[in-house]
């Protein structure tokens, strides 16, 4: 237990708590744990892919080849956020895999959805599921699609999609 | 303009070419298939009321009709990506298979690199590379944008790049779209030929030659190389594969493209190019109503 999180480059996370070395480090178990319990996302979805840590607690999905550790800009995409209370997904990985999920979707009618994607917050009272981070979700070409993430408490939504990838739609 | 009168005895009908680099272009995207079926575009389209053109060619590229791509409902689910017609070329001549390793070597801003992982339908380990860490940061974002994680993004000069960091010691395919002077971007561009000069062709050139003969090097025996530019100027074209040809184990091979085109050069000024080079596609601007561009596929010999 005595390494330290290099910031500098990306770590394969540890399969299980009996397999980490650095202090802090979320386990791939805990990683596919949370998606499934929060978001009812099937931990098979996960088995192709492997997490790493590249700055303190950003985990990131890659379904490529690379030894660990490895020193390079970028491997897949950014997931998660742990190292704190509670765990945030990122948008760009809610639309990706939201798809797969079952819990803690909040499912917008149009408007309410351009307003998600715009970045605004927004009184929801009618939602009666879990508060806080949710998937964002509204139905598009014919099937249901995810928006990003949000963050419900206290009867509002707050859009949590980053500034660079909402839009005026 | 004037750039352009040195192509006017290689290129047919050269009056119909000028009046199409004066045209500006419309705006084309491609259905990035890692997040969407292109039926479930069109449908998300059609809802949305985007007017869409198909292209013949390729059912992924879409001719939209409007004046903001970016601001689609498509676009921000990342089941589109605003990508010229012809740039979405190289990757389907590439032509990459689920499970390869694939290097990009200047992969920035990442249309053609999330191309090649969608091909693969994000299977594998695409190396995509750039050597300007500025616009790494449009790589990464478009390729999270668009859910492309079979990605790995490095920032280092193609010319002496190492795969010692890697757990392999050669990719199965390499795509060059090496920088050039752009002519065929003119459309798109209006000011691209605004500080054309030969010296600078002949300076990128050097570049060119750098980055095609280290690709092949990082490619196994056997493997595919893809040589493409979006200008015009032989010197970045037939002259960067004709050295290639004669200082690295490699030769040009034929490739189907449902595009018109016209076959590479086989001379330009003093120089006699090997006649394979009439295997390379030349697409200019009126042959489609696209930008401009250069591809030739190489087979990687030993």
């Amino acid at each position: 237990m005595s390494d330290e999180n290099d910031g500098q480059r990306f770590d394969r996370l540890p399969a299980t708590d009996a397999e980490r070395t650095v202090e802090g480090r979320a386990t791939r178990e805990a990683v596919v744990d949370y998606f499934d319990e929060r978001f009812g996302i099937p931990p098979e979805t996960f088995d192709d892919y492997t997490f790493w840590e590249k700055g303190a607690g950003k985990i990131w999905i890659y379904a490529g080849e690379a030894p660990t550790p490895l020193e390079i800009e970028a491997i897949g995409m950014t997931c998660l956020r742990t190292r704190q209370e509670h765990w945030k997904p990122t948008t760009d990985f809610a639309q990706r895999f939201g798809r797969h999920a079952s819990d803690c979707v909040i499912e917008l009618d149009r408007e309410q959805a351009r307003r998600f994607a715009a970045g605004e917050d927004q009184e929801l009272d009618w939602w009666d599921g879990d508060w806080g981070y949710l998937i964002g979700a509204h139905e598009i070409g014919g099937e249901l699609e995810p928006l990003g993430i949000g963050l419900y408490v206290h009867g509002e939504l707050r859009s949590v999609v980053p500034k660079g990838r909402q839009r005026e739609l | 303009m004037e750039p352009l009168e040195r192509y006017r005895p290689i290129v047919d009908d050269f009056e119909a070419f000028l009046a199409a680099c004066e045209r500006p272009l419309g705006n084309a995207v491609r259905v990035n298939t890692i997040k969407a079926s292109v039926e479930r575009t069109l449908a998300a389209l059609a809802d949305d009321g985007v007017a869409y053109e198909q292209a013949d060619w390729n059912p992924r590229v879409l001719r939209l009709e409007t004046d903001s791509p970016g601001s689609t409902w498509t676009s921000f689910h990342g089941f589109t990506h605003g990508q010229e017609e012809v740039s979405a070329v190289p990757p389907v001549v590439l032509d990459p298979q689920p499970g390869e390793r694939v290097w990009d070597c200047c992969a920035a801003p990442g249309g053609k690199a999330t191309q090649i992982a969608a091909l693969m339908n994000d299977r594998g380990t695409v190396v995509a590379n750039d050597n300007n860490l500025g616009r790494i940061s449009a790589l990464r974002f478009n390729a999270e944008r668009l859910g492309a994680t079979s990605l790995a993004v490095t920032n280092d000069d193609a010319r002496n790049y190492s795969l010692k960091r890697f757990s392999f010691d050669a990719f199965d395919r390499t795509l060059v779209d090496a920088p050039c002077s752009c002519e065929g971007t003119i459309r798109k561009n209006p000011d691209a030929l605004d500080n054309w000069t030969e010296d600078h062709i002949s300076s990128v050139a050097g570049i060119q030659k750098g980055i095609l003969r280290r690709a092949i090097q990082a490619t196994r025996e056997d493997g595919t190389v893809v040589y493409s530019t979006c200008t015009f100027a032989p010197e970045e074209n037939e002259a960067v594969v004709q050295h290639a040809l004669e200082n690295e184990p490699c030769r040009v091979v034929d490739f189907d493209l449902g595009l018109d085109y016209s076959p590479g050069l086989a001379e330009w000024d003093d120089e006699t190019f090997d006649s394979s080079l009439e295997r390379a596609a030349r697409i200019y601007p009126h042959q489609n109503d696209t930008g401009g561009f250069f591809v030739a596929k190489l087979e990687v010999t030993a």
